[in-house]
């Protein structure tokens, strides 16, 4: 089971951080070519981050490179430093309809071709940044086979919808039209950035909430947000007991022919037994929640 | 490649290199390194610049370089920036990098 609770960014024209970022351990780590970047570094950034994806120390872990939109100057040497690189997922940000992905894996398999890359290794993840993404979310999320995931994307997105972060009300819509994209396409969904760094208490809130939403992670901007986020994706003590016993029942149930399961008096079905089996297999994962 | 202006990558942060490049005197390729790492690394560093030099095909100039203990990946990706930077920003060949 690939967890992808945390996606770490990572400014890709910063030698320091490139070199440094893998000991943190985030999930997936992204490096950016997009705000992240001046425009007078984009070049600069692109080569550093080609390089970076071919060494050795980011061998063990997801990279992901969000690149420049393709409609400006940047987007298609991005894509093509990515590619060529290695990176594991392209993140397109500023999606609005289902063609912004087309486009992109046209392009891909255009660069796949050319260097060598096995056709269909690289996937691809949209960034919802606008109404017009969130409202055209399913059409982007089964857009192409390549799609591993959906994020969306809080800042562009309150000021498209004339409005401000807050307590989360403002994010609500978008995040379940987000989600059930994702869940429509079976792949995964992340949540926006959560800018306060020194905010604990605000950040594990909004944590709580999305993951009893359902998100698989949020992108993180400053790594000690990942333990944080990890352990209260970890599932309880309780709540593996539970699965356990679950997964017990079910499996004497199969041994014993039968087709209906019991725990302590109450039917269990399949639906049950497969979160119980997640369960289990994030907490091998992941640990037990703190 | 052929050097044709002055131009500057990279930062003197830790862990990153400063990398300066100008048009040089006919025939020669002059590479100047100091690096807090020079007695460990000296040898290591100095041939990922002539590998990536070479491969950009870069013949003629000068070549500054100041390391704060860039892994090589860096030396690579500064070296080649100020180089293109200093060619004019012509298209990159993916095939030389």
């Amino acid at each position: 089971m690939k967890l992808r609770r945390s996606m770490l960014f990572m400014p890709g024209a910063n030698a320091g951080m490139l070199s440094t970022a893998f000991v943190f351990k985030p999930d997936s780590i992204m490096f950016d070519l997009e705000d992240a970047v001046t425009l007078r570094e984009k070049d600069a950034a692109r080569i550093l981050v080609f390089h970076a994806l071919q060494h050795p120390l980011y061998r063990d872990i997801e990279t992901v490179v969000r690149i420049n939109p393709l409609d400006t100057p940047f987007g298609l040497d991005d894509l093509q430093a990515a590619v060529r690189g290695g990176a594991h997922i392209v993140r397109l940000p500023k999606t609005d309809t289902a063609d912004d992905v087309r486009q992109l894996v046209a392009e891909i398999e255009r660069i796949e071709h050319t260097c060598g890359r096995a056709v269909g290794s690289t996937q691809v993840m949209a960034a919802i940044e606008s109404a017009s993404g969130v409202v055209n979310a399913v059409a982007i999320a089964t857009a192409s086979p390549r799609m591993m995931g959906i994020a969306l994307a809080g800042f562009d997105y309150v000021m498209d919808m004339q409005t401000e972060r807050g307590d989360g009300t403002e994010l609500f819509y978008a995040r379940c039209a987000v989600l059930h994209a994702a869940r429509v396409a079976k792949i995964d969904a992340f949540d926006v950035v959560y800018p306060d760094v020194n905010d604990d208490v605000g950040f594990l809130k909004e944590v709580d909430l999305i993951r009893r939403l359902g998100f698989n992670g949020k992108s993180l901007i400053n790594p000690r947000q990942i333990e944080l986020l990890h352990n209260a994706y970890a599932p309880t003590e309780e709540d593996v007991d539970h699965a356990r016993r679950v997964v017990a029942a079910a499996d004497k149930a199969a041994r014993d022919g039968l087709g209906v399961i019991a725990l302590n008096g109450k039917m269990i079905d399949a639906p049950i037994v497969n979160h119980a089996r997640r369960v289990i297999a994030s907490a091998q994962a992941s640990g037990v929640r703190r | 490649m052929k050097i044709i202006k002055e131009a500057v990558a990279g930062t003197l942060e830790s862990s990153d290199l400063l990398v300066k490049v100008a048009p040089g005197l006919p025939n020669r390729l002059d590479i100047h390194i100091r690096s807090e790492v020079i007695r460990q690394f000296g040898a290591r560093i100095r041939s990922v610049i002539d590998e990536t030099l070479g491969q950009l095909d870069v013949t003629e100039g000068d070549i500054t370089i100041e390391d704060k203990g860039a892994l090589d990946c860096a030396i690579r990706a500064r070296v080649q920036t100020a180089v293109l930077r200093a060619a004019g920003n012509p298209p990159i060949d993916w095939e030389t990098m």
